[in-house]
């Protein structure tokens, strides 16, 4: 492992590079940029076999399908407009079973146009059969990259890995990034059971009548729950042989064992989170942090186990499902639906945009959950 | 935590230098952090980019609000961005500026001022290019970044003779702060 002071976009796109994808496609958007852009010098000196610049987002999905169902190691890069563009396409790769990865720096969705960051791209994307791994800080996204194409080989599904667009894009951090001869040992060589080939020819993404559509589909939800138990695997194999983990691999638990108060969130904000649990805890407050990592497929029982015995219980999210509930707060209220005391759970909608979220910000959440009261808000 | 706030404009490096000071701070055994607020993305707008050094790793993600030291490219900025804002008691601000620091009115403990853009002239052939420069500033008057480290991260980033040059601007800066 070379452990190097470097931008978090830039230590992303060499562990892809050390993955050995065949083909890159990707178009450029903010504030992903980066990532894309040095795929592409990559591929300049001979260090990716292709790469592809597309005309547009849809362009890059639609290229990464074409690639994966083929048989080659693809990925694309991507951010907020660029996603919402390549929408239809998103859902083609998880309903062929592509094993496609997509790097996602987070970034709002307009309207009004803005270039920073929250979540709303990629979580607009939760229901299209991507698994879905979010990161805290450049070494977590950088670590998760091998991980998601040996999730995605495995169980024959595309891997979002997102990582919170500036703060951590364009955060320069010391990062081990993992050399070639050690991603190679730890992620076999892509041998698709199915592709096309012209020698050998078959059709793929064919015509489903009423009579089938659904059992692809039902196929397609129990495949993305089962894969919870891979994620964890593969977390845990990369861990031994790296000796770097996140949690355990589905969720992050820090300091919440014996608190009373604890509150779910996931991405770069939870360092902030946790600068503001340790100031509490030297106070005496019993408060913890839960940090999802995996949010497609939802670990429900891991959550549950987690969040057992809790009184009070708040979800901080950078996302909105406008006129409902929170999609985070409401996965959690899910998870510990069947509990048998029943906890306070409140949702704070928050940091939209690149509103800046604090460790003063994040005590004030605290000092909320303190008093016990169910609040639903933007903070 | 030590945290730096610099202020520039668009296209004068503010974003690099920070990138710069936090590898040099590595090299010298810190952990850092380094990251720009991007406002309107043109040139010549008011930038701001971050950086913290600190002895255990940094787990903290937000922009820089009570910074230790700030850093400033480009005097013209002083009459439109309060670049003391939030500055922590005894702080220190570092003024690219021919002028004296009392002329400069800054409500800050420790003002240092520097002609960063004269040396810039003088090595690099432009008034504007002094990201790298003011470094050397920063390096004399914190000592947060020792020189050797700060000329290995300038050779890790330029080639040959652009090197060679920022490395001379670079010492310039540091003997004529004051």
């Amino acid at each position: 492992m070379v452990k190097k002071t470097v931008e978090g976009s830039f230590a992303v796109a060499e562990a892809v590079k050390n993955c050995e994808p065949d083909v890159a496609a990707c178009y450029p958007i903010t504030p992903s940029t980066h990532v894309a852009e040095e795929l592409a010098s990559f591929y300049a000196n001979g260090e990716i076999k292709e790469y592809i610049a597309t005309e547009s987002e849809l362009s890059s999905m639609s290229a990464c399908i074409g690639a994966s169902a083929a048989g080659s190691r693809t990925v694309t890069v991507t951010s907020s407009q660029g996603m919402a563009l390549m929408h239809e396409a998103v859902f083609n790769a998880a309903g062929n079973r592509l094993p496609i990865v997509m790097i996602v720096g987070n970034r709002s969705l307009s309207a009004p146009l803005n270039i920073w960051n929250d979540w709303q791209d990629s979580i607009t994307e939760r229901d299209s059969g991507w698994i879905q791994i979010y990161c805290e800080n450049g070494q977590e996204a950088t670590d998760a990259v091998p991980q998601a194409y040996k999730i995605a080989e495995a169980v024959s599904l595309p891997v979002m890995v997102c990582f919170d667009g500036f703060y951590i894009t364009h955060a320069v951090e010391p990062i081990d990034v993992p050399t070639l001869e050690e991603v190679r040992k730890f992620l076999p060589l892509f041998k698709p059971a199915v592709k096309l080939d012209p020698k050998n020819p078959i059709s793929m993404g064919e015509y489903a009548f009423p009579s089938h559509y659904q059992l692809f589909r039902e196929d397609l939800h129990k495949d993305m729950l089962a894969a919870v138990g891979k994620v964890k695997e593969i977390h845990d194999d990369y861990a031994k042989m790296f000796g770097r983990s996140c949690g355990n691999g589905l969720l992050e638990e820090y300091r919440s064992q014996d608190a009373d108060i604890v509150l779910v969130s996931i991405g770069s904000v939870c360092g902030n989170a946790k600068e503001a649990i340790d100031q509490l805890r030297e106070k005496g407050e019993k408060v913890g942090l839960v940090k999802l990592r995996l949010v497609r497929p939802f670990p429900y029982a891991a959550v549950a186990k987690a969040l057992a015995g809790k009184k009070v219980i708040g979800v901080f999210e950078k996302a909105y499902s406008l006129g409902a509930v929170p999609p985070v707060y409401g996965e959690v209220l899910a998870a510990v639906a069947d509990a048998k005391a029943k906890p306070v759970i409140s949702s704070f909608t928050g940091g939209l945009g690149g509103k800046d979220v604090t460790v003063g910000n994040m005590l004030e959440l605290f000092g909320k959950l303190k008093q016990g009261k169910k609040l639903v808000e933007w903070v | 935590m030590i945290e730096i706030r610099l202020h520039g404009r668009g296209g004068q490096g503010a974003v690099t230098a920070a990138e710069l000071l936090a590898v040099s701070a590595a090299e010298g055994g810190k952990m850092t952090q380094a990251f720009p607020f991007f406002g309107v993305e043109r040139t010549g707008a008011p930038v701001q980019a971050f950086c913290r050094i600190d002895d255990k790793p940094i787990r903290v993600h937000q922009n820089v609000y009570e910074p230790d030291v700030v850093v400033v490219l480009d005097a013209s900025l002083l009459p439109v961005v309060d670049v003391c804002a939030g500055l922590k008691k005894g702080g220190v601000v570092i003024v690219n500026t021919k002028k004296k620091k009392e002329e400069l009115g800054l409500k800050a403990d420790k003002v240092f001022t520097v002609d960063a853009s004269s040396a810039a002239e003088k090595y690099l052939g432009r008034r504007d290019r002094v990201n790298t420069v003011m470094l050397g500033a920063f390096a004399k008057v914190t000592g947060l970044v020792p020189m050797d480290a700060l000329k290995k991260a300038i050779s890790h980033r330029f080639k040959g003779d652009v090197a060679e040059k920022n490395i001379k601007a670079i010492e310039e800066c540091y003997n004529s702060t004051c």
